[in-house]
């Protein structure tokens, strides 16, 4: 076994360095839509809290709710627009055949995704202190392992994506921004999984993000901090997240078997 | 030729084969891309692959760069089992392709320093300037690698694949793109290069002058198979020809050597 460099690993992060230094857009680019989310659900939430005892209770349920989702969403998006660029811009053999390892490139990119994650909703996070008076840092020390979670989650799923393009070729780079959605209503962003049928429960509970979700709730509504909601989903983040390395790893080594390293592009 | 490895030079005695390659084979289904090749290739030696389209040039070089699996069949590189131990070996080597692009919206410079810190490169802005006198390329260093012309990119590929100063140098029609007076250029350094480290290149071109001047050694590929290896000038005579474009041309036809063609 080869050791991993960080050299490597940052050279990498280095050429995404450069390209968000080269294009002011790319950089408002990540965080308007985190921005624009916040404003929204910002006025949803004033309009909502005039009429609901449960808003009232818990200002910032609802803010809490859409930066968290953004933090998965946008690390998952991250990862695999990242990946695609390399498609793009047809770097993907040129890459592969220098001393850069499959495992190398799978780091550097999660080292890029949360640079863009921290970035795009860090600046919604802090316009949202002036704009609403909400601030995310109330939830505490468990805004730590929520966004820990939240994060390994995005990455995972942005690697199983970046596996498929691979596989599939830039016809399934949809599945990019569909992939996250389709498991959105499962999570209980908005809502306690208690909301949602029984038997979609057991599909609800196997995501890491939905006992964050929970345990933000309980934060916010109940003052507590549940432990149990947090290491549930670190384990199972750490069976998605070596599900998602194993699926990239695999999809690379198939590509190596048919050329696909080759002609990868648009 | 049977499955023993074909050697470079002249005499056919190579003590220690830089690259080695035995029985490689490449399948697609029932297309069989690369079939069954074997050859060597001695330090500091320069050897041409050549044939038609889709003879396996292309394919055996991938194969060698670890960035194919093969179907079957051995390759070393400096020792080295490849794809199994590749890790070992790619630091010490390089390709250039026109065919492979580079991040378009990166700058010249921005890209040569992402690839010289992949490769470990030290001292990376002595290295760039060097590479930018040498391959006259410094005065597009701050544009975007996007902006070049084709030829510009051919050198920029050139200048990456030079970062590392490697042992091994794969070269896909190095000199492709380019002027009359900048591929003659490009050969010079690509002879003084490998004069001055001592390095060996494999090059696929369609440039037969390209290939008398710069190549001891020359594998003929048709259909994935090798059909004739030899020096240039050996290949010239046994085939009767005056160039190696008109060898080309007899072999890529599939007319054996000693054939009377009217």
């Amino acid at each position: 076994m080869r050791l991993i460099s960080p050299q490597r690993i940052g050279a990498l992060a280095l050429r995404y360095l450069y390209l968000l230094r080269g294009s002011w857009i790319r950089v408002v680019e990540l965080a308007y839509w985190p921005t624009v989310q916040m404003i929204l659900w910002g006025f949803i939430t004033q309009y909502l809290a005039g009429h609901s005892d449960l808003l009232n209770q818990a200002t910032g349920l609802l803010l809490s709710a859409v930066l968290l989702w953004d933090i998965l969403f946008r690390s998952q998006l991250g990862l695999s627009v990242v990946f695609f660029e390399e498609l793009h811009s047809r770097n993907l053999g040129q890459l592969f055949i220098s001393p850069l390892q499959p495992i190398e490139l799978i780091l550097s990119l999660m080292l890029v995704s949360l640079a863009r994650t921290l970035i795009g909703v860090g600046f919604a996070v802090l316009l949202a202190i002036p704009f609403y008076s909400f601030n995310l840092f109330q939830l505490g020390p468990p805004l730590a392992g929520f966004f820990l979670n939240l994060l390994l989650m995005g990455w995972a799923i942005g690697l199983l994506v970046s596996a498929l393009v691979l596989r599939y070729g830039m016809g399934a780079e949809s599945i990019a921004w569909a992939a996250i959605f389709a498991l959105a209503p499962l999570c209980g962003i908005y809502y306690p999984i208690a909301t949602l049928p029984d038997w979609l429960h057991p599909l609800s509970w196997a995501l890491p993000a939905s006992h964050v979700f929970e345990g933000m709730r309980a934060v916010l509504l109940q003052h507590t901090f549940r432990l149990d909601f947090l290491l549930y989903a670190l384990l199972l983040n750490v069976a998605y997240l070596g599900l998602g390395i194993g699926v990239f790893l695999a999809a690379v080594h198939k590509a190596r078997e048919r050329g696909a390293l080759l002609q990868s592009g648009e | 030729m049977g499955d023993r490895a074909r050697t470079a030079g002249a005499d056919g005695v190579i003590a220690e084969p830089v690259i080695r390659i035995e029985n490689l084979r490449k399948h697609y289904g029932p297309v069989r891309a690369v079939d069954g090749i074997s050859f060597a290739v001695a330090r500091g030696a320069t050897c041409a692959l050549l044939g038609g389209n889709g003879a396996g040039k292309t394919t055996t070089i991938a194969m060698l760069l670890g960035l194919l699996l093969p179907t079957g069949g051995d390759i070393r590189i400096l020792g080295e089992e490849v794809p199994r131990h590749r890790y070992r070996v790619l630091p010490r080597m390089n390709f250039s392709s026109p065919y492979m692009d580079l991040p378009q919206r990166l700058t010249v410079a921005e890209n040569l320093t992402v690839y010289a810190r992949l490769y470990g490169v030290r001292r990376i802005r002595e290295r760039l300037a060097t590479l930018g006198r040498d391959l006259d390329i410094d005065a597009f260093f701050k544009r975007p690698y996007g902006s070049l012309s084709a030829g510009q990119k051919t050198r920029v590929a050139l200048a990456k694949a030079l970062l590392n100063e490697p042992e091994i140098l794969l070269l896909d029609e190095p000199t492709a793109s380019l002027d009359p007076d900048t591929a003659d250029r490009m050969r010079s350094i690509l002879t003084d290069y490998r004069d001055r480290s001592g390095a060996t290149l494999l090059l696929a071109s369609h440039n037969m002058s390209e290939v008398e001047r710069l190549c001891d050694q020359v594998i003929m590929l048709r259909a994935g198979q090798i059909v004739a290896t030899g020096a240039p000038r050996e290949l010239i005579h046994r085939y009767g020809r005056k160039d190696m474009e008109e060898v080309f041309l007899d072999i890529a036809r599939g007319i054996e050597s000693g054939e009377v063609v009217e």
